[in-house]
């Protein structure tokens, strides 16, 4: 069940050590996700400290209706979504592009230009470093809900339902928008590590 | 519904990938699916770096926090309890 569940009742009941532990926990996760709608780390920071100060000043009315780590992180995405309108870094939503660009397909549809293999590269510690930058990178370029998902899904690892409920979306397009931003990822990989 | 028997073709796969990894397609479509990925190397390696892609992404995880970002959700801890305890009272300066 709920790993923060007992984290929880201790800061409510006052440990501030519990405190520290549950803000741990998620630290990376969060700073991550801010990050990629601000600026810089110092402002991912504010972010991550307001989200924590509006965390706490509701707890009391928490329900625990979803998971503790689905509530926080519905509450993060809100504040950066936020920050980062106020920063004027809000991106285009567009984007219904293919997943691969449809020039390295045939007629027939078949793969005239084939993936380039990176998949062995990526445990390199070295080129791993390189595409973890890209990652970032192109994290924060994908359109916003592409983005949301993404960190929600492949970066904190919640589950289909709990990304759908955080960010208030369809389990459909959920789908989408994971679909778009994985793909866009693989592209960005191929770029940084592939070889013919 | 038309029940086709074409196959599909890897135009068509890496659009059906995500769907394939939440594993949400239909049944009859799942084994299209499968049966093009036994005969295609390319679509093969496509899935894999998917594949590949999801754990990258999910290993930029690891950081711990700094004893400075320890030491300053300690204190934004006891900020909230004071806010508490003062109730409805303004907030000290």
């Amino acid at each position: 069940m709920d790993a923060d569940g007992e984290l929880v009742a201790r800061v409510r009941a006052g440990d501030e050590q519990a405190f520290v532990t549950l803000a741990a926990r998620h630290h990376s996760t969060m700073q991550r996700i801010a990050r990629s709608y601000v600026g810089s780390d110092a402002v991912a920071e504010e972010v991550v400290q307001d989200t924590w100060l509006a965390v706490l000043r509701g707890l009391a009315g928490f329900a625990g209706r979803s998971s503790f780590q689905t509530w926080l992180l519905a509450i993060l995405v809100n504040r950066a979504r936020s920050t980062g309108v106020r920063e004027h870094r809000s991106v285009a939503i567009g984007d219904a592009g293919p997943a691969v660009d449809a020039a390295r397909f045939d007629a027939a549809g078949a793969w005239m230009s084939p993936p380039r293999h990176w998949v062995e590269e990526s445990d390199s510690r070295l080129l791993a470093e390189g595409a973890a930058e890209r990652i970032q990178s192109t994290l924060r370029e994908l359109p916003e809900r592409q983005r949301e998902v993404l960190m929600l899904r492949d970066v904190a690892d919640l589950s289909a339902r709990e990304v759908c409920e955080a960010l208030e979306i369809s389990e459909a397009n959920q789908r989408v928008l994971l679909h778009r931003g994985r793909s866009r990822l693989r592209t960005a990989l191929e770029a940084e590590l592939g070889r013919a | 519904m038309l029940r086709l028997k074409r196959e599909l073709v890897c135009r068509e796969i890496v659009e059906l990938i995500t769907a394939y990894l939440e594993d949400t397609l239909p049944r009859r479509q799942r084994r299209r699916f499968e049966a093009h990925l036994a005969g295609c190397e390319h679509c093969s390696e496509y899935l894999e770096q998917m594949r590949a892609t999801i754990r990258l992404t999910g290993s930029l995880r690891a950081e711990d926090l700094t004893p400075r970002m320890s030491a300053e959700f300690g204190a934004l801890y006891r900020r909230w309890r004071e806010e508490e305890e003062e109730g409805g009272e303004e907030e000290e300066g």
